[in-house]
C-alpha cells in the first residue's frame, strides 16, 4: 500500500517536472527556430547559446504587476488559465515512456497509470481544455477577449469530432484501447502505426494543430485582428499559465501522436525515455515549422475546411478501415 | 474507511452539492461550470462502480462537447444575469411545475424506501472480471440492444434534420427572393456558420 504511493507519487513528480521543463523549452526551441527559418539569432543573451533564456522570462513574469480589469468576473478570471493548464498535464499520466524496469526489488511499469481506456481518457481529458479558453474569454468583460473565447469554442466543437474519428482508425487496426498494448504492437520500425494509417496520421496532425490553437489555426488568439485574443486582459503569470497550457498541450498532442502512430518509446541503442523524447522533439518542430511558413486561415475557411473536408475524410477512413480489418 | 470509500464520499458530496448549485444560480455560465463539475463527480462515481467505458463517455460526449456548444450559446446570447430571464411564469404552467416536482419528491420517496428502509439484503455482488469494459459495452449494444439502439440513432437523425430545417429556412427564402429580383438588390449577407 504504502509502497505503491511512494512509487505513484514519484512518477507523477516526475511528469510533473519532466512537463514543465519541457514547456520552459519548448518556449526556446520555438523562439530558436523561428528565428533561424527568418534568418535571425534568435535570444543569445542569458546563457551559452541563450540557453538560459526560458529561466530570465519565467523571473521576468514573475515580477511583472498582476493586472485585474475592473470589469472581470473574478473568480472564473482567475480559474481559467488553471482550467487550460491542467488538462493538459493530465494527458501525459497515461503515456507510457519505457518498458518495466526493475527497482530496488519492485517492478515498476514506466506509466503514470496503465488504464485499459488510456485513449478514450486522453480525449476526456482534452475536451475539457477548452473552457479554459472560452471562460477566459467570456470573464475578461472585454470585446477582443470574448471574440477569442467564441472563435476558440467553435473551432473546438468542429474539430474535435475530426480529432475523436482520426483515432478510431488506429484502435480499429489495434483492436485495443491501451496506450501501452498499443506500443507493445509497434515494437519494430516495420510495425509502426503510420504504415498502416498514414490518412488517419494525417488526420490526426492537421485536427491536434487545430485543437492546440496553432498557427495556421490560431483563430482564437489571431493577433492581428483580435489584439491577444482570449489572453488580452491577462498579465504576469496568469498569462505566462495560458503560455504554458499552450506549450503543454502541444507536447501533449505530440507525445500522444509519436505513441499512436510512431511507437512511442522504442526505438534502438538509446535507452527509450530518449526515443520518446526525440520524436516529441520532431513532432514539436513541424509545429513551429508550419507556424513559420503558413499564414493563418481566414474564419469561415477554417470552419468550411473542418466540416466539409476533414470530418467526411475521417468519416470515410474508418469505414474504410473498418471494412478492411472485417475482411 | 478505505480509500473507496472517501472517493465515494467526496464526489458524491460534491456530485451533488453542484447539482444543487447548478440549479441555484442566477448566472447562466455560473450554472454550467457547476454542471460541468457535477458531471466530472458523477464520472468518477461511475470509474468506482467499475464503468469505466461509461464514466469516460460521460465527460467526452457531456462535458466536452454538449456543454461548451450551451456556453457557447449563452456567450453568444450574453447572458449575465438575473435580468435576461425573463419575468415569472403564468399561474397554470408554475402550477404544473410544482405538480411535476411533487411528483418527483414522491418518486424520490419511494426510492428511498425501498433501498434503505426495506429487508433486501443489499451483499456484495461479485461481477465477472470484464464488467463495465469497452468489449462487454459494445455487445450489449450492437447485439442484445441492436434494434432500440439503431432506433434511437434514426431518433436523434430526426431531430437533427429537423433543427436544421427551422433554423434555416429563413436564409433560404433569402436567397430565393434575391434570384427573382436579381439586380437592384444587394446580394444578402452570408450564411452565419454555426
Amino acid at each position: 500500500m504504502l509502497e505503491a504511493v511512494i512509487i505513484s507519487s514519484a512518477k507523477i513528480l516526475l511528469l510533473v517536472v519532466a512537463v514543465l521543463t519541457g514547456c520552459a523549452y519548448s518556449t526556446y526551441m520555438e523562439r530558436k527556430v523561428v528565428a533561424r527559418l527568418q534568418h535571425r539569432m534568435g535570444p543569445t543573451y542569458a546563457g551559452p547559446y541563450g540557453l538560459l533564456q526560458p529561466l530570465a522570462d519565467a523571473v521576468k513574469l514573475i515580477f511583472k504587476e498582476d493586472i485585474v480589469p475592473s470589469r472581470v468576473e473574478r473568480v472564473i478570471f482567475a480559474l481559467a488559465p488553471v482550467i487550460s493548464f491542467v488538462p493538459a498535464l493530465l494527458t501525459f499520466v497515461v503515456v507510457p515512456f519505457g518498458p518495466e524496469i526493475e527497482l530496488f526489488g519492485h517492478t515498476i511499469q514506466m506509466v503514470g497509470t496503465d488504464l485499459n481506456i488510456g485513449i478514450l481518457f486522453v480525449f476526456a481529458v482534452t475536451s475539457l481544455g477548452v473552457y479554459g479558453i472560452v471562460l477566459a474569454g467570456w470573464s475578461s468583460g472585454s470585446k477582443y477577449s470574448l471574440m477569442g473565447g467564441i472563435r476558440s469554442s467553435a473551432q473546438m466543437i468542429s474539430y474535435e469530432i475530426g480529432y475523436g474519428l482520426s483515432i478510431i482508425g488506429v484502435i480499429l487496426v489495434a483492436n485495443t484501447l491501451s496506450l501501452r498494448e498499443l506500443v507493445d504492437q509497434q515494437a519494430s520500425f516495420g510495425s509502426w502505426m503510420i504504415w498502416r494509417q498514414p490518412v488517419g496520421f494525417l488526420l490526426y496532425l492537421t485536427c491536434a494543430i487545430a485543437e492546440t490553437n496553432r498557427a495556421p489555426f490560431d483563430m482564437p488568439e489571431a493577433e492581428s485582428e483580435l489584439v491577444g485574443g482570449y489572453h488580452t486582459e491577462y498579465s504576469s503569470m496568469r498569462f505566462a499559465m495560458f503560455f504554458m497550457g499552450e506549450y503543454a498541450n502541444m507536447l501533449a498532442v505530440s507525445a500522444i501522436g509519436a505513441t499512436l502512430f510512431f511507437g512511442g518509446w522504442h526505438g534502438p541503442i538509446l535507452p527509450p525515455v530518449v526515443w520518446l523524447v526525440l520524436k516529441v522533439v520532431a513532432f514539436m518542430f513541424f509545429f513551429i515549422w508550419l507556424r513559420a511558413t503558413f499564414p493563418r486561415f481566414r474564419y469561415d475557411q477554417l470552419m468550411n475546411f473542418g466540416w466539409k473536408v476533414l470530418f467526411p475524410l475521417a468519416l470515410l477512413n474508418t469505414m474504410v478501415t473498418a471494412a478492411l480489418v472485417m475482411l | 474507511m478505505t480509500i473507496d470509500t472517501i472517493i465515494f464520499g467526496i464526489s458524491a458530496v460534491v456530485a451533488i452539492f453542484s447539482a444543487v448549485m447548478m440549479i441555484g444560480q442566477r448566472n447562466p455560465v455560473a450554472s454550467v461550470l457547476y454542471f460541468i463539475v457535477s458531471l466530472v463527480a458523477q464520472a468518477v462515481l461511475y470509474v468506482q462502480l467499475g464503468a469505466l467505458f461509461l464514466g469516460a463517455v460521460l465527460i467526452i460526449v457531456y462535458a466536452g462537447a454538449i456543454l461548451v456548444l450551451f456556453l457557447f450559446v449563452i456567450m453568444i446570447l450574453n447572458l449575465r444575469g438575473s435580468e435576461d430571464l425573463g419575468t415569472g411564469s403564468p399561474p397554470l404552467s408554475r402550477l404544473t411545475k410544482f405538480l411535476v416536482a411533487g411528483l418527483f419528491v414522491v418518486e424520490l420517496g419511494f426510492i428511498v424506501r425501498n433501498s434503505v428502509f426495506s429487508n433486501v439484503s443489499t451483499g456484495v455482488v461479485n461481477l465477472p472480471e470484464s464488467f463495465g469494459s469497452v468489449e462487454e459495452v459494445a455487445k450489449l449494444i450492437f447485439m442484445k440492444y441492436l434494434y432500440p439502439f439503431e432506433l434511437t440513432s434514426i431518433l436523434l437523425l430526426t431531430a437533427i434534420v429537423g433543427a436544421v430545417v427551422l433554423a434555416g429556412k429563413k436564409v433560404l427564402q433569402d436567397t430565393e427572393g434575391t434570384g427573382s429580383e436579381k439586380d437592384n438588390v444587394k446580394p444578402p449577407a452570408k450564411e452565419v456558420k454555426s
